[in-house]
């Protein structure tokens, strides 16, 4: 075939994530560690009562660089908290430097982008009902807004987009930088997801009656009874392993699929969700059997959780020990995959697998290993599920370097 | 890289598919204005189709059109590229969270504000598991789907459905983000030169502005203001089946370098 070149595996040759539990990878370990959860009282103006949520302290408060001012809204603060953290930005421009800025991607993924920006807007209309002239629809509202912040942010001038494919954008940016380095269009990828929280997303879960009710989510416990919203941001620099500091964690091969079944639900027996994760294990070159843990996509609703841990067994059997970290960060939507992704990358390195938050009882139906205590053992390699309305599928295989 | 179109539709202003399209698309017969009819999609059933808003449509009406008669229809991955996605449930959604007598959205205009809406009816449509992928892109939507697709079909061998839509948004977003009326097309991207196949196209990325173009006539107007019409330039010379070389804007200070090579 012309053209092809392996797609896998890829270096993850630095990350670093934004979540409820603050700037910074620091912050997210030690709350794993100590099982302290982000997730606190919704006081987001203007959303839902009686919910709890994942909000980001000190979001607000971030200036954007002078001379981006005009990509000014929450989802961009977001990714600026994330750029300064981990030396992120450094290390992409270790890698401009090696490898000329046309030659470094960005591809993020974002469910929402900046519209909590227009919300705000659409409160300020003037009599006639136009939106205030300070209103930037392509700095904010636009999807373009979040890489063309990254790209400008960090003076990069490769190719540069961004993935909506509902709540797997952020894993689901991945396979895409996989393509770019194939094919020769860049070295190194800026990919991972962001998303904000937005009185969008937060009725409109409310209006599925998705939402956990005056308690935090617990996914895969008995009593569970739906999702908490996080926001979050998580990046991720992939290079060829070549070009990747010793040591650096492998995105071993990632795997995508459709559900063709239904816009909101999943399908009922996780067909689609078996195939993204046989998708990537063949991508990887990998059995089940290889795979030391799951970070399931758990959102802690009623049908997620019962589908995935049907899918799971199914791939996985009794044995390989898995777990949601929704309880930590809350549903991060667009970004979840990438924090995840991130959450990996610590439990390689610290040999943990993050037992399910606040789980007092396993649903008693489901048949997977569920884990809801920590437990320290040797993990090498790690599936992470992601899945999103639409019947939208992705899993990232993330494992230790060989 | 480089790839073979295979299947190819259009929906646009005078431009009410690609049969009836392809003349005035290759310059043979004159184009006229028109208005831009999404026809409810046949492909779903009936409580689907009753869902899906005219964004929905339009993509599938496109997609559909693409892959009459392909029988390998569902295992077709796809990329689906829109600047304004779903902008009337969008701004419906938005006007609702700022009613004065209280908030009550839609759960279905809910799930149907995600940008991967098309997507999703489309594979429920055709009944297909394929991997998918939906991408903004502002105005370079056309452009990104198309690199998406190109390097889809050339790193990993897999044949490709190309969707790019995009309508006009409602007031007052209409007044931030102005866009020229409605377009949407559709390619299907093989790696092979398959019986059928229209021409060969190859691609590369080049980190300078596209070389200026400016409008020579009413159809590169109606792509100037429509990001999935950007497309214009290359199902003209598809249309015609004429060799091009066609710089096709990917962001301000990038494009994309074509070259279709008729079969």
């Amino acid at each position: 075939m012309p053209d092809r070149s392996p797609l896998w595996p890829l270096s993850l040759a630095a990350a670093t994530t934004v979540t409820a539990l603050g700037a910074g990878i620091a912050p997210l370990r030690r709350a794993l560690h100590a099982r302290e959860g982000g997730l606190r009282p919704s006081e987001f103006p203007g959303g839902p009562e009686d919910i709890w949520v994942g909000q980001v302290p000190g979001v607000e408060a971030v200036e954007l660089p002078p001379g981006l001012a005009r990509f000014a809204c929450r989802n961009n603060r977001l990714a600026e908290m994330a750029l300064a953290s981990d030396g992120f930005a450094e290390a992409v421009a270790a890698a401009v430097a090696r490898h000329g800025p046309e030659r470094v991607a960005v591809v993020l993924g974002t469910s929402t982008a900046g519209i909590e920006e227009t919300e705000q807007a659409y409160s300020r209309r003037d009599g006639a009902g136009a939106l205030p002239a300070s209103f930037d629809y392509a700095g904010s509202h636009d999807l373009q807004s979040l890489p063309a912040y990254v790209r400008a942010r960090l003076g990069l001038r490769g190719p540069a987009f961004a993935v909506s494919t509902a709540c797997t954008s952020g894993a689901r940016s991945m396979l895409e930088a996989a393509s770019l380095i194939a094919s020769g269009l860049a070295d190194a990828v800026v990919a991972g997801g962001v998303d904000s929280l937005c009185r969008l997303t937060l009725h409109g879960f409310a209006s599925l009656e998705l939402l956990s009710r005056g308690r935090p989510t617990r996914p895969c416990a008995a009593d569970r009874d739906g999702i908490s919203i996080g926001e979050a941001a998580g990046l991720v620099l992939l290079t060829r392993p070549e070009h990747a500091p010793p040591g650096a964690p492998l995105l071993l091969g990632a795997g995508a699929s459709s559900d063709g079944h239904h816009m909101s639900s999943p399908h009922p027996e996780g067909l689609g969700a078996v195939s993204a994760m046989r998708a990537a294990l063949d991508a990887a070159g990998l059995t089940p059997g290889e795979v030391d843990y799951v970070n399931l996509h758990g959102t802690g609703t009623r049908a997620n959780d019962a589908m995935e841990d049907r899918a799971v067994h199914h791939m996985f059997g009794d044995d390989v020990p898995c777990s949601s970290t929704k309880g930590w960060t809350g549903h991060a939507l667009g970004a979840s995959g990438a924090v995840e992704a991130v959450i990996a990358m610590l439990c390689l390195e610290d040999g943990l697998v993050p037992g399910c938050l606040g789980v007092a009882e396993r649903d008693p139906e489901f048949r997977s290993a569920i884990a809801i205590a920590n437990q320290a053992r040797p993990v090498r390699r790690i599936a992470s599920n992601s899945f999103g309305f639409g019947g939208s599928n992705c899993c990232l295989l993330i494992g230790q370097a060989a | 890289m480089k790839c073979w179109i295979a299947g190819v539709a259009v929906l646009g202003a005078g431009l009410p598919g690609w049969t009836a399209g392809e003349a005035a698309l290759a310059g043979t017969a004159p184009w006229c204005m028109g208005d831009v009819v999404p026809p409810p999609p046949a492909l779903l059933p009936p409580t689907e189709r009753r869902r899906t808003s005219p964004a929905v449509r339009l993509a599938l009406a496109v997609a559909a059109e693409a892959t009459a008669g392909i029988e390998d229809r569902a295992a077709l991955e796809t990329v689906f590229a829109s600047s304004n996605g779903d902008g009337a449930v969008v701004g419906g959604i938005l006007e609702a969270l700022h009613d004065p007598a209280g908030i009550a959205l839609s759960p279905t205009q809910f799930h149907n504000s995600v940008h991967n809406s098309a997507a999703g009816y489309w594979h429920i449509a055709v009944g297909s598991t394929a991997p998918s992928i939906s991408l903004g892109g502002h105005d370079g939507s056309f452009a990104t789907g198309l690199l998406a697709a190109v390097m889809a079909v050339a790193t990993r061998g897999t044949s490709v459905l190309l969707c790019a839509y995009d309508l006009p948004l409602p007031v007052p977003l209409a007044a931030v983000r102005p866009t020229g009326p409605g377009f949407a097309t559709a390619l299907v991207l093989r790696p092979e030169p398959v019986a059928g196949a229209m021409a060969r196209l190859s691609l590369r990325h080049v980190a300078e502005p596209a070389p200026a173009a400016p409008p020579s006539d009413a159809l590169d107007a109606l792509a100037e203001g429509n990001p999935a019409a950007r497309a214009l330039p290359l199902l003209r010379a598809l249309a015609a089946r004429r060799l091009a070389r066609i710089g096709l804007p990917l962001t301000a200070d990038t494009h994309l370098a074509l070259e279709l090579d008729p079969c």
